[in-house]
């Protein structure tokens, strides 16, 4: 399995193992869409360490996880980006700012933890 | 070096115009005499413990050459190939810790050597072998000038590279305390240092799980469109690791010319002085209850 | 050493040993992680526009040598359309497939040279380069890490 998707309790967890291909990029945004709907999952974790880069077609597709996350009632917070990888990504004129990021999974969880309490927030 | 000629009377300030005919006469004994000559040189080379970091074969071939470029340089009276080559040369064996008095070392040998070799040649006419001296002496300090010259040149251009580097690799990123780093920025910027700082900060949140980093350049006089950009693609970078930048010590100056330079400023959290920032920072940190004790201590006045 | 890495693109799952052959050749030739990143990526956006915009074609990698300094060439060849108006498609924002159009220059950022040579009638050839940073410092710090 390229993406192992636990579920811990409100929160579905994706952690991809193997770099991946376009179109695994678009099966598992899909996969993710339709597990959220299935679970009512309220939050989202994505581990991208595995990734061997995060080019603007992969910022951009996890954009766009985020935002139909997000659509379908689930916050998302990317996790496990490397220094080499941030350095790469801001060279690309993407906007970025859709994505919330945490340094690992206990941050990522307790970011979720303050998102989806109240509405209170006040991320940069 | 080249008064009082017997023969002539023009004492050229270049190559020694007076002594063409002798120094065509010792540019086909030294190219006769290539094999030999070139062998003794190394012999004394090796002898004198000079170039111990080289290999014989290494050393080997460059003497051929140096030999060549020296002969080359002593029949047209240019240097200039053999400057480049010196430059070359000396580019190469630096790093490998070669020492300016080997260098001294290796091109006064190949004076004595041919210079002896001259005298055994020449010595039944002793007019003859002043005439050939006289024209040999001036072209073969000239270019054992022009070789070291070149190395100590190379040598200073190294050493200047060095310590710029020291200086870049000298700027800390401190732990202030736990998660949180402070970045100060002091000198120039300029994008080559931009980038290495960029990778350090990055790599210090990396390793010290940092959630905050006040990048503080109050130090920083001037700076310009690619370095601006630079800063606002660290903070997002920080941002894309999981860690809030904020931006200290932007003088008055400079803020006006991230501005004139429509530097988009909207996504970076900037504080007036390194104090306020790190209020900030604990203000952030505090803001985030995680396992350990990072709520917001006393500490910060 | 290996000095050519050639990797054949037909389609995007090509792009995942053309992202790991290139980081590969760039660890081998002495390039920081960084820098191996960087090219990765770019060797990402390039070859995925041959898979989008030309269908298919090839990476050739090479390791080369100047007197003092190493660099990684790529050069990503297909024999599709051609880019028409290859001035505005280098600068952000331009794309024919209602994309972003971020591809080319963002390729271009991450590389220290960057040519395009394209033509309806014979393809498009990117070809881009990254050279090793500061090789001579490496070598003298190396060797007064030896000497301490
Ligand atoms: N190999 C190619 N063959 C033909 N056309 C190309 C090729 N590469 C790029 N192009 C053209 O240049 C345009 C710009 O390329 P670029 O990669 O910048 O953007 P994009 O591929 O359209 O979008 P993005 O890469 O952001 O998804 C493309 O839309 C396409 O028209
Ligand atoms: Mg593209």
């Amino acid at each position: 399995m390229s993406v192992a998707i636990l579920r811990q309790g409100d929160y579905l967890i994706a952690s991809i193992q193997v770099d991946l291909s376009d179109s695994q990029v678009l099966e598992l945004r899909d996969e993710l869409s339709e597990r959220i709907g299935r679970v009512r999952a309220r939050g989202l974790i994505i581990d991208v360490a595995a990734l061997d880069v995060i080019d603007s077609f992969v910022a951009r597709s996890l954009g766009s996880i985020a935002i139909t996350a997000r659509l379908r009632g689930a916050e998302t917070v990317i996790t496990g980006i490397e220094p080499d990888v941030a350095i790469a990504m801001v060279q690309f004129d993407l906007d970025l700012a859709p994505l919330r990021t945490a340094l690992d999974l206990d941050e990522a969880l307790s970011l979720l933890d303050r998102l989806t309490q109240g509405a209170g927030e006040d991320e940069a | 070096m080249n008064q009082e000629d017997q023969s002539h009377e023009d004492p050229s300030p270049q190559m020694p115009e007076v002594d063409r005919s002798l120094l065509h006469e010792l540019v086909a004994y030294l190219r006769d005499n290539r094999t030999e000559l070139r062998e003794e040189w190394v012999a004394r080379i090796t002898q004198a413990q000079l170039l111990g970091v080289m290999t014989p074969e290494e050393i080997f071939s460059e003497v051929t050459a140096v030999y060549d470029n020296y002969v080359d340089a002593l029949e047209t009276g240019s240097i200039e190939t053999l400057q480049a080559y010196a430059r070359d040369l000396s580019e190469r064996i630096i790093p490998r810790g070669v020492e300016t008095h080997e260098v001294l070392g290796i091109v006064l040998l190949l004076r004595d050597v041919l210079a002896r070799a001259l005298f055994v040649e020449y010595q039944r006419d002793a007019d003859l072998l002043n005439r050939i001296l006289d024209a040999y002496e001036p072209a073969a300090n000239r270019i054992a000038v022009t070789v070291s010259v070149s190395f100590v040149e190379e040598r200073e251009r190294v050493i200047r590279e060095q310590q710029e580097a020291i200086r870049e690799l000298s700027t800390p990123v401190l732990q202030v305390r736990d998660r949180l780093l402070i970045l100060p920025i002091i000198g120039v910027l300029d994008s080559a240092r931009a980038r290495q700082l960029t990778e350090q900060l990055l790599g210090a949140i990396q390793a010290n799980r940092a959630k905050v980093v006040v990048i503080d350049i109050t130090g920083v006089a001037t700076i310009d469109l690619t370095v601006a950009n630079h800063l606002v693609q660290t903070v997002e970078a920080a941002r894309l690791m999981g860690a809030s930048a904020i931006i200290t010590g932007l003088s008055s100056k400079i803020a006006q010319t991230l501005v004139d330079l429509g530097v988009d400023l909207s996504m970076m959290r900037t504080v007036g002085d390194l104090q306020g920032g790190l209020e900030e920072a604990e203000r952030l940190i505090g803001h985030r209850p995680t396992a350990k004790g990072s709520r917001p201590d006393a500490a910060a006045p | 050493m290996r000095h050519e890495v050639r990797v054949p693109i037909s389609s995007d799952a090509d792009l995942v040993p053309a992202r790991a052959e290139g980081r590969a050749l760039a660890r081998e030739l002495g390039f920081s992680q960084t820098d191996a990143t960087l090219i990765a990526t770019a060797i990402s956006e390039i070859a995925r526009n041959i898979v989008v915009h030309a269908r298919s074609g090839e990476l050739v990698m090479t390791g080369i040598q100047q007197p003092h300094r190493y660099g990684l060439v790529i050069v990503a060849s297909d024999a599709g359309p051609g880019i028409p108006e290859i001035d505005t498609a280098l600068e952000r924002g331009h794309t024919s497939r209602r994309s972003l159009g971020l591809g080319l220059p963002g390729a271009r950022r991450l590389m220290d040279e960057f040519e395009v040579e394209t033509d309806a009638a014979k393809g498009t050839t990117v070809t881009m380069t990254k050279w090793r940073a500061r090789d001579e410092l490496e070598r003298l710090r190396a060797r007064r890490r030896e000497r301490a």
